[in-house]
């Protein structure tokens, strides 16, 4: 390694009483930390090269690893911290973009943890979820003005295309080429097991996945990778991407050395070519623009399917929201500026777009003072961590949610924001073939399949508490929620009452 | 061959028309005073040849897979959006964003272009989409291409035969200007200009054959003068951006 004014961010700790050299630290480590000094007869480890993801001390036969925070630091600056000096030396050397991965992960206030959800105590009884029925089920799509019957009370009105539920969770965007096969193998998987969605982000739709349409929403991006007549007409939903939380302004990006065989034919592009999705979709430069979008994806589709948009949520997020529901679209994702992905420029990701609460608030707020909260529905996105922040989603006025750093946690993420490396040693956001089968799809569709099994005993059992049987009546409920430690002007944009009042 | 008086009727009910007719094998369908309507030949497939008379609205032959539309007229934005085979054919000028992200299949346009014509294009295996346009197009044309031929003939001999940005972020594909000479300012930084050589107008020679036979030209004619070529450094124009 050239000489460098970088210290290493950590150090592995091994406990050399109980090493025994089996070198499966150095097998499982792709940043190559580890080694076995025939000198000294033992495993060393090269800290420099550490990302702390974790994998090195899961597998260790003999729990003989640590990996800490590297003791070695600067002198105590408030101001000057660590990570900016560091970034500094970083870009000084090499004057290139900053890249990260996953979602802010800045000390911003997270509104989630300042929200609490009420419960019924003796009016309103509460309802208890394991013995009445409680009803998780909803429906992604625009609904009618009115509802008409005939002399039977058979709906006579012609309802636009939905998505059916189970759970008001699907995952998110997460393209091939970003995240590997056996990553979308359980994501595919356990969205038709639990009767949800997938969803294949813009890098196309992988052709063993087809069998999985049913429960997949394709996404149409400005570089349109992979769009054809197939792509549409297998998938249950289109989704027009037009930004993303992490990067709002910026575009895709995939470069030419994660694009293999397999990946080119997806995206149908050459192999070791750039894939680039600008952010602007130079096709679309107003709402008249984007309904023209919208209107040829319907017509592309039969009017039979749900055409949705996912934008970034930024200061404007409740005019533009308004304007996509007016454009005709049948759903609209807004992301936060928390939402994960596989690769951003830092600066972008950590200082562009708005908390999640703070826009799914505004936007419902202002969708209903407009009168046409109902034509349309409403995914919130943007680091969703729990059951509970999914309760607080909804009562805020989303209609479901999209989990996506979430989901990957539970295939064995462990956060150390690498994923733009291609290295990931959990086998999720790589594509190199000796990685991508650490993670075994058999395995990891369950796990999400318990995750959201989980979150939506979780959700039954608030509801219950609350005194709700049915997830729709929680839509919008902002009543079911109190703050604590904000300001008026917080609350007010929230819409709910402090704690107490 | 069936014919339809597109007149006063809306889109959606003259693209449910055609798709039926599309559907079930229709050899010719000749469309009468279209006036604006869009979606025409959205994502349909199959080998139907549809005439035109009049102007097509936005998005004709969006997601086309296939069909040949010939429109007696002149077009207006996002032709060929995303189109993956076929064949259009326009006897007039045509708007903004046309052929964007263009996978295959062809265009011949008779007069000028708009703006951002052919941006995103892209090539797979033996797909390679081709754009002739016989007058002259707007600024960033070929912007982002990332595969495919498109080829310029300005036969109306205008001062400039491309509008600027021509070829920004271009990382595929090939482009043909029928010129001398293009003024590098007007080129995107990721442009290599050449002239093109014999095997390069071999090439490109049955595409300009079926320009001449669609609209009528000499073939030599068109061939007789200098073309520059225009190709992309690499396949990675951002691959030094990051730390
Ligand atoms: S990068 Fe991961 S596997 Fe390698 S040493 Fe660090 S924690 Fe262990
Ligand atoms: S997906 Fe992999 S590389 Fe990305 S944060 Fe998780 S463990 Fe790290």
């Amino acid at each position: 390694m050239s000489l460098n004014y970088l210290t290493p961010e950590f150090k592995v700790l091994r406990d050399y009483d109980k090493c025994i050299n089996c070198k499966v630290c150095m097998r499982q480590c792709a940043n190559e930390v580890h080694s076995y000094d025939e000198d000294l007869g033992k495993m060393v480890a090269d800290d420099y090269k550490c990302v702390n993801c974790q994998r090195c001390v899961v597998m260790c036969p003999t729990h003989a690893l640590t990996i800490v925070k590297h003791p070695q630091v600067f002198r105590e600056n408030a101001n000057w911290t660590y990570d900016a000096i560091r970034d500094i030396y970083r870009q000084a050397e090499t004057g290139g973009v900053l890249l990260s991965a996953m979602g802010n992960d800045r000390p911003y206030p997270i509104y989630w943890d300042k929200m609490v959800i009420n419960a019924s105590q003796v009016t309103n009884p509460s309802i208890d979820p394991l013995r009445e029925p409680m009803e998780l089920k909803i429906f992604i799509g625009r609904k009618p003005d009115k509802i008409e019957l005939d002399e039977n009370l058979n709906v006579k009105t012609k309802m636009p295309p939905q998505l059916t539920l189970n759970y008001p969770i699907m995952f998110s965007a997460m393209s091939y080429g970003s995240i590997s096969y056996n990553a979308h193998a359980s994501l595919a998987r356990a969205a038709k097991e639990l009767g949800i969605y997938y969803n294949t982000g813009e890098g196309g739709l992988h052709k063993d996945f087809r069998k999985y349409g049913p429960n997949t929403i394709v996404q149409v991006a400005s570089g349109r990778f992979g769009v054809d007549r197939e792509y549409l007409k297998t998938a249950a939903a289109v989704e027009i991407k037009i930004g993303q939380g992490a990067k709002p302004g910026i575009g895709g990006h995939l470069p030419g050395e994660k694009v293999s065989e397999d990946i080119s034919e997806t995206r149908m592009i050459p192999v070791g070519s750039d894939a680039i999705s600008p952010a602007p979709h130079h096709d679309i430069y107003s709402i008249e623009d984007l309904s023209q979008l919208i209107y040829s994806l319907k017509e592309a589709t039969d009017y039979k399917k749900p055409v949705g948009v996912k934008i970034a949520a930024v200061n404007n997020v409740a005019a533009i929201a308004s304007g996509i529901a007016r454009a005709g679209a049948d759903y609209i994702a807004i992301d936060g500026f928390r939402g994960g992905t596989g690769a951003a420029p830092k600066r972008i990701r950590d200082n562009v777009g708005i908390p999640i609460e703070f826009a799914i608030a505004s936007v419902d707020s202002r969708l209903r003072s407009e009168g046409i909260r109902h034509t349309i529905s409403l995914i919130a996105a943007g680091s969703i961590r729990s059951s509970a922040d999914i309760v607080k989603a909804i009562a805020l006025g989303a209609d479901a949610v999209y989990i996506g750093s979430a989901a990957l946690i539970a295939l064995g993420c462990h956060m150390c924001q690498q994923c733009y490396t291609g290295k990931c040693n959990w086998g999720i956001a790589t594509q190199d073939p000796n990685l991508v089968k650490r993670l075994n799809p058999e395995i990891g569709y369950k796990r999400l399949v318990n995750l959201i099994t989980a979150w939506g005993h979780e959700i039954q059992e608030m509801l219950g508490g609350m005194g709700i049987n049915d997830i729709e009546s929680l839509k919008g409920n902002r009543l079911m929620l109190r703050g604590i430690g904000m300001t008026q002007k917080e609350l007010d944009v929230l819409g709910i009452l402090a704690a107490g009042e | 061959m069936k014919t339809i008086d597109a007149k006063d009727m809306h889109y959606k009910d003259l693209n449910e028309m055609i798709k039926e007719l599309v559907n079930s094998g229709e050899d010719v369908i000749n469309l009468k005073n279209v006036n604006g309507q869009r979606y025409i030949g959205d994502n349909l497939n199959g080998n139907t040849k549809i005439n035109i008379e009049g102007t097509p609205g936005n998005d004709l032959a969006a997601f086309m897979d296939g069909l040949t539309i010939e429109v007696f007229g002149n077009g207006q934005d996002a032709i060929g959006n995303t189109m993956n085979d076929g064949s259009i054919i326009v006897h007039g000028h045509v708007g903004d964003v046309v052929g964007y992200g263009m996978r295959g299949g062809s265009m011949y346009i008779k007069s000028d272009a708009g703006y951002r014509v052919g941006i995103h294009m892209k090539q797979y295996n033996d797909k390679v989409p081709v754009v002739v346009i016989g007058g002259t197009p707007g600024d960033f044309f070929g912007e982002y291409m990332a595969g495919g031929c498109m080829i310029v003939l300005n036969l109306s001999n205008k001062k400039d035969i491309v509008g600027e940005y021509c070829g920004t972020g271009m990382h595929g594909g090939v482009i043909y200007l029928r010129c001398n000479d293009v003024e590098d300012y007007k080129l995107g930084k990721e442009v290599i200009k050449e002239e093109a050589t014999e095997d390069d107008l071999k090439e490109i020679s049955k595409y300009i054959k079926n320009f001449s036979s669609y609209f009528k030209y000499d073939y030599d004619k068109i061939m007789n003068h200098k073309f520059i070529k225009l190709h992309p450094a690499g396949h990675r124009p951002y691959g030094k951006l990051y730390a």
